[in-house]
């Protein structure tokens, strides 16, 4: 049974958060997808409320102190990823969209991701597909089909009403991309290139100026 | 070893006072500082390269040569000369003539510019920086190292039968370091010519500049110039002294959290414990700069920047009072002693003219 990573990242600024209440369904429903594959998960939560000094001060000085640099480190190294947003002004936060801004652009190249969003009512679902989409899609991450959104009202169903098809459904999707990674270490998604093990030699470099 | 300062020539307000110097009080306030560096026993003068506000040091061969004309023995150089935007057949022209002036007295430090601007001023681009560094760092060196120079490039008009003068004193070039905060390319360039590399070592964690020289180190010996011990690295570093920590601190803190690059970010408490930045007593100054060779191996210059973010000249001459009387004489007798033997000195023009001596027999030996 291979172990893989599962790194969640969540924006929501409230406790409790309703982002982290998807973010922990949509995790739970991922763990239980990989093993009915045959799949074992470890889970990294990675909270962005905890990071947002280190967030701001990565912004001003270039590199990321401690503890953010580990949380940065978490989404690196993971086999898949769950990505979930509240709706502020029309999109994901600005806290969830500076987590992504100082990542590396190749970080997620090739990476499995779940994405999910939160807001007061269904109005925003679509920020899934005109946001957070096209986010993943530039960092060249690969997005499951399904993406999960849920309003107060989703909250509201005893039974887990229309939302918890959809939980389940993206994260069997998830848990198929992953499962389809291969062994750890054997052509699964791309790490970020060391630039130190990536550089020309020199004499290369100058060609027929040598 | 040598140690000295490198200043970036920005004019900022003075965040305490919310005063701006002018142009004119700065530029003389540097020069006060760069002759008081002399003055307390600093080693090392050097001066960064800006093409706008706020900084005034478009010119440096110009202000490092009257400089020159002021002190003795104060090694200067440049904390970054724009090897991307300038002409290289003007830097080799520049170097060579301020060699002269000032006695062989100046090494230079080539950068290619982070300020996307600039490029396109001087009619280049920033995303050539690299091939820029490359194509003009190789014709700079022949136009040192060759009388005669036949040259074709890419990024300048040709040269036929071309001769840059003055020639490099005694027929030996300034010294070349390189620097980048975060390029192995160019770190390999530095290992490729067995020049000197210098790690800014302000901005960034120390682990960084600890696999960038690292990296350079591994390329000098695969160039063959040496072993990795014997390649020639410089890093930069920051301080604010008082003889007391809790002064230092209280003195510093309205600058720093106001200060250009990295103000309004991290606190002071939280810059200084994840970059070298030392804010403290003289002796923690001295304890954290010895640390330094832990993680870069022993090193040739180490220069601080003292004089940045709006700090009164008053408070910089008294920070190199500092330096040079208590910090600078520590960390020289420490360094000294924890060095082996097969590691070069800091290079210096007589060393070097000596060194080539010493390779290439004199003509009369020769006819001889």
């Amino acid at each position: 049974m291979t172990t893989r990573t599962l790194a969640v990242v969540s924006a929501g600024l409230s406790t409790p958060s309703s982002t982290r209440l998807l973010a922990d369904r949509l995790t739970t429903a991922t763990v239980d997808a990989l093993r009915q594959r045959g799949e074992d998960a470890t889970v990294e939560h990675v909270e962005l409320r905890e990071h947002a000094r280190g967030l701001a001060d990565h912004l001003v000085t270039g590199f990321p102190a401690g503890e953010l640099e580990a949380a940065l480190d978490t989404v690196v190294g993971a086999d898949g990823l769950i990505a979930v947003t509240p709706v502020f002004s029309a999109s994901y936060s600005g806290l969830f969209k500076t987590f992504f801004d100082v990542l590396d652009p190749d970080a997620l190249s090739g990476r499995p991701v779940l994405m999910g969003a939160t807001a007061g009512t269904a109005r925003h679902s679509l920020v899934l597909e005109h946001a957070m989409r096209p986010l993943f899609a530039y960092l060249r991450a690969v997005v499951v089909p399904t993406g999960v959104f849920a309003a107060a009202e989703d909250w509201a169903d005893g039974d887990g009403g229309a939302l918890l098809p959809r939980v389940q459904r993206a994260a069997g999707e998830l848990a198929d991309l992953i499962a389809g990674l291969g062994r750890a270490g054997d052509g699964r998604a791309a790490r970020p290139a060391d630039p130190f093990a990536d550089f020309v030699p020199f004499d290369q470099l100058l060609g027929d100026q040598a | 070893m040598q140690f000295g300062i490198f200043t970036v020539s920005d004019i900022t307000t003075d965040p305490t006072t919310g005063r701006t110097p002018s142009e004119a009080e700065r530029i003389q306030a540097v020069l006060a500082i760069a002759r008081k560096a002399e003055e307390v026993g600093l080693d090392v003068f050097a001066l960064g390269e800006h093409h706008n506000p706020p900084f005034f040091s478009s010119s440096p061969t110009t202000t490092l040569a009257y400089v020159a004309a002021q002190t003795s023995t104060l090694q200067l150089s440049t904390a970054t000369t724009l090897i991307t935007t300038n002409d290289p057949v003007k830097i080799a022209e520049d170097y060579a003539m301020l060699q002269h002036l000032a006695g062989g007295r100046v090494d230079l430090t080539l950068g290619r510019g982070n300020t996307g601007p600039v490029y396109p001023w001087f009619g280049q681009d920033i995303r050539d920086g690299i091939p820029l560094a490359v194509e003009n760092y190789a014709l700079l060196r022949r136009l040192w190292d060759t009388e005669v120079v036949d040259w074709k490039g890419k990024y300048r008009t040709p040269l036929q039968g071309f001769t840059s003068t003055p020639r490099p004193l005694d027929g030996v070039a300034p010294f070349v370091w390189h620097g980048s905060i975060r390029s192995p390319q160019i770190a390999e360039q530095a290992a490729y010519y067995g020049d000197g590399f210098f790690a800014n070592h302000i901005f960034w964690p120390p682990e960084h500049t600890k696999r960038m020289v690292e990296f350079y180190r591994g390329r000098f010996a695969h160039h063959g110039h040496g072993d990795a011990d014997q390649a020639i690295v410089g890093l930069g570093g920051q301080v604010f002294m008082r003889k007391n920590s809790q002064d230092a601190v209280a003195e510093f803190r309205p600058y720093f959290d106001d200060a250009p690059v990295y103000g309004h970010g991290p606190s002071l408490e939280e810059f200084s414990r994840e970059t070298p930045l030392t804010v403290g007593s003289p002796q923690q100054v001295i304890e954290r700069t010895l640390v330094f060779r832990d993680y870069v191996g022993d090193y040739q210059r180490q220069l601080f920047l003292v004089d940045h973010a709006g700090l009164p000249l008053k408070t910089v001459l008294e920070q190199l009072d500092i330096l040079g009387e208590e910090v600078v004489p520590v960390l020289r007798r420490e360094f000294a002693a924890r060095k082996p033997a097969h590691v070069p000195d800091a290079p210096t023009h007589a060393a070097r003219v000596a060194a080539r001596r010493a390779a290439t027999p004199a003509p009369e030996e020769v006819r001889a």
